[in-house]
C-alpha cells in the first residue's frame, strides 16, 4: 500500500478531482467548503488548468455549464445554501447533458441555518433539486479516502453518462483530517469519446447544446423519455453500499455519510451486548442501492434509519423494502450529531 | 440586386415580427462572421427571450444558457478555449436585469468575450412587460401608467454603468433604424469581435432595436421612436475604447 497522508475530507476531495483531470473549477467562498476553492486556486494554474472565484454560486454553476460544453473537466462546490442557489443551473446541465462534478459539503438548515454538518439536502440532491425532470449521480462519502476516491470516480461516471454527478458530502467529512492514500488516477468505467461538445465547427455540422423544445411538443416528451432510459440504466448498474456485520443481523441500522460511521461504533458496542445488529450504508445515495436493502429485507426484523435530517433517506428505505418492516428513525436537522451511545440506546429500545 | 445569405445563417426564415430588429442584427453577425473568416471557431450564445431560437438561424456551434447567465456560460467556454470566439447575444432583461451580476462580473474581470447587447426597452417575447431599459414615462403592460409612477426607478444605462470599470476594454452604443445606423451597427459589431481575435478583451455592442409588437407603433414609426425617443435617453456613441481607435463621448 502507497503512503499515507493526512488530508482534510475537502481537500482530499479537491486533490482526486485534480488527479482526475478536473482543469476548471468555478466556486464562492460559504463555510464548511472554504477549503475547496482555496485549494483549487492554488492546484488549478499548477495543473494548466483555470480557477474562477465566480461572483454567485448561479454564476459558478454558469461557468461549469459553458466549461463542460467544451468536453473539459469541470467542478464547482459549495455548500447547502450556495446549491440551493445552483439548482438552475443544474436543471440546464442535466437538460444539456453535460458531465460536471458538483459538491455539496452539508451544512444545517433551512435558511441561514447553521454551519454545523447536516444532513439536510438529501431530497434535494436525490429527488431533483432544480425544476423538471432529472437526476443526478450522488455519491455520499463517509471520510476522507472516501471523498478522493469517489471524485475521481465521479469524473467518470460522470463522462460514462454524460450526466452531472454529486458529491454529497458533509460539515463533519469535509472538516476532519485523515490519512489518505492518494491512489494514482485510474478510470472507473468506460469513457466514450466526447462526439457532443461545442468547440467550433471545423470540418462538421454545427453542435446545439439544447436545453429548450418548443416545437412539436413530442420533442421535448422524446427527450425526457430519452432521459428517463437513460436513468434506469443508470438505476441497474450503479447501486452501490456498504454492509457492515449485516449477514445475520435482525435489525440494520441505515446511514450514510459520517452519521454511519458513528453507526459502526455503536453496532459494536451492540454486538458486545450479544445484538444481532449490522449497518448497511449507501455509498452512492442516488441511485438508491434497493437491491441491498432487498437482499436483507426478509430477514431483518426492523430497521432502524439514522439521519443528520429529521427524516428524509427513511423514505427511500420504506420504499426500497416495500414497508415489509417496521422502519424506526433516530436523527434531527439543524446540526444535530448522534453519538454511538445515542444510536445504541436507540437500538437497544428498537431490538427489542 | 441579390444580396446572398451569409455563410454563418442557415437559409430559414426567422419567427421574428415585422420591423422587429433581431433579422439584422443576426444578419450583421453572420456577415462579420464570414468577413471576418472566423465562422467554423465561433460558438454563440442564445439567450432566454425573443432570440431563444438563434441557434435555429445561425450556422455555427451555439448553446442555450439560461436567463441572463450567458457571460457565465461564455467565462466558462473561454477560459477552456482560448483560440475560438465565443460570443453572447443578449435582450435588455437578460443582460441588464435577472443577469445584472453576470455581466458586471465578467466586464470587469475583462473576460476576453464579445457581447451583443439587444435594448429594446422591453420584454419581448413574454408580451411588453416593463424592462430594465424601459424609459421614464414608456407604457408597458407592467408600468400602464408609464414607468417611474409606482417605484420602478429610472432607465438602467449598461454602456454608461459598464464604462466605470476598468476590465473593460470596448463599449460602443448603435442603432438599427436606417442604413447608415445599420452601417454603423456592423462596423462596430466587426470591431468587437476583432479586439476578441487581438486578445483586447471585454466588448459589448449595445444595439438599439425596433419591436413594434410591443410599443405599439407599426414598423415605420418604430424607426422614428428610436430617433426621437430613444436616442435622448440612451445616446449613440463610444462609451469606452482601450485600443484608442474609436472616440469618446
Amino acid at each position: 500500500m502507497a503512503e499515507k497522508v493526512l488530508l482534510q475530507g475537502n481537500v482530499a476531495m479537491s486533490e482526486g478531482a485534480v488527479q482526475a483531470g478536473c482543469r476548471f473549477f468555478a466556486g464562492y467562498p460559504i463555510t464548511p467548503q472554504n477549503e475547496v476553492p482555496e485549494y483549487m486556486s492554488e492546484r488549478m494554474p499548477q495543473v494548466g488548468g483555470v480557477f474562477v472565484q465566480a461572483e454567485a454560486e448561479v454564476a459558478a454553476i454558469n461557468m461549469i455549464f459553458g466549461a463542460a460544453s467544451t468536453g473539459a473537466r469541470c467542478m464547482t462546490s459549495s455548500s447547502s445554501p450556495g446549491v440551493s442557489l445552483k439548482q438552475e443551473g443544474i436543471s440546464y446541465i442535466a437538460a444539456g447533458e453535460l458531465p460536471c462534478v458538483i459538491a455539496n459539503v452539508q451544512r444545517a438548515g433551512p435558511g441561514l441555518g447553521g454551519i454545523r454538518g447536516a444532513q439536510g439536502d438529501y431530497f434535494q440532491s436525490v429527488k431533483g433539486g432544480g425544476h423538471g425532470d432529472y437526476r443526478l449521480i450522488v455519491f455520499a462519502p463517509a471520510s476522507a479516502q472516501e471523498s478522493y476516491d469517489m471524485t475521481m470516480a465521479a469524473f467518470d461516471w460522470a463522462d460514462h453518462y454524460r450526466n452531472p454527478a454529486m458529491i454529497l458530502t458533509d460539515g463533519i467529512v469535509g472538516q476532519m483530517s485523515e490519512p489518505v492514500e492518494l491512489k494514482p488516477y485510474k478510470p472507473a468505467c468506460s469513457l466514450p469519446e466526447k462526439d457532443w461538445i461545442l468547440d467550433g465547427c471545423k470540418g462538421r455540422a454545427p453542435r446545439i447544446v439544447r436545453t429548450l423544445y418548443l416545437h412539436p411538443v413530442e420533442r421535448l416528451i422524446d427527450h425526457n423519455r430519452h432521459l428517463a432510459a437513460k436513468y434506469a440504466k443508470i438505476e441497474a448498474e450503479m447501486q452501490d453500499a456498504e454492509e457492515y456485520r449485516c449477514d445475520d443481523a435482525e435489525v440494520i441500522v441505515a446511514a450514510y455519510g459520517a452519521t454511519a460511521r458513528v453507526a459502526k461504533a455503536a453496532v459494536n458496542m451492540a454486538r458486545d451486548e450479544a445484538m444481532k445488529v449490522g449497518v448497511l450504508r449507501p455509498k452512492v445515495v442516488w441511485p438508491f442501492p434497493v437491491k441491498f436493502f432487498k437482499k436483507h429485507a426478509r430477514r431483518v426484523r426492523k430497521w432502524l434509519v439514522v439521519e443528520m435530517s429529521s427524516g428524509q433517506m427513511i423514505e427511500d428505505v420504506k420504499l426500497a423494502i416495500e414497508c415489509s418492516k417496521p422502519v424506526e428513525f433516530l436523527g434531527w436537522g439543524g446540526g444535530w450529531y448522534p453519538t454511538g451511545e445515542s444510536i445504541l440506546e436507540k437500538v437497544r429500545e428498537v431490538y427489542r | 440586386m441579390k444580396l446572398a445569405r451569409p455563410e454563418s445563417m442557415h437559409d430559414v426564415a426567422t419567427h421574428y415580427c415585422p420591423g422587429c430588429g433581431h433579422g439584422i442584427i443576426h444578419r450583421l453577425i453572420g456577415e462579420v462572421i464570414d468577413e471576418l473568416g472566423i465562422r467554423e471557431k465561433t460558438i454563440g450564445t442564445a439567450p432566454v427571450g425573443c432570440a431563444v431560437l438563434l441557434y435555429n438561424y445561425m450556422n455555427f456551434d451555439v448553446i442555450e444558457c439560461s436567463h441572463g447567465r450567458p457571460p457565465a456560460v461564455a467565462t466558462g467556454m473561454k477560459r477552456m478555449m482560448p483560440d475560438r470566439i465565443i460570443f453572447t447575444y443578449q435582450g435588455d432583461g437578460d443582460l441588464a436585469a435577472i443577469g445584472t451580476g453576470e455581466t458586471i462580473h465578467a466586464a470587469n474581470r475583462g473576460e476576453n468575450i464579445t457581447v451583443i447587447f439587444v435594448n429594446n426597452a422591453t420584454y419581448g417575447m413574454t408580451g411588453g412587460q416593463m424592462a430594465p431599459t424601459t424609459m421614464t414615462g414608456q407604457w408597458s403592460t407592467t408600468t400602464t401608467e408609464g414607468r417611474g409612477k409606482h417605484g420602478e426607478g429610472p432607465p438602467l444605462r449598461v454602456c454608461e454603468m459598464l464604462a466605470t470599470l476598468g476590465g473593460v476594454a470596448y463599449l460602443e452604443r448603435v442603432a438599427v433604424n436606417s442604413p447608415k445606423a445599420i452601417a454603423g451597427a456592423r462596423r462596430a459589431i466587426k470591431k468587437a469581435f476583432e479586439n476578441q481575435m487581438a486578445g483586447v478583451g471585454f466588448s459589448l455592442i449595445e444595439v438599439l432595436s425596433m419591436c413594434p409588437t410591443d410599443w405599439k407603433l407599426s414598423p415605420k414609426e418604430s424607426l422614428a421612436f428610436i430617433d426621437q425617443e430613444m436616442k435622448k435617453v440612451f445616446p449613440l456613441g463610444v462609451f469606452k475604447d482601450v485600443t484608442g481607435e474609436g472616440t469618446s463621448v
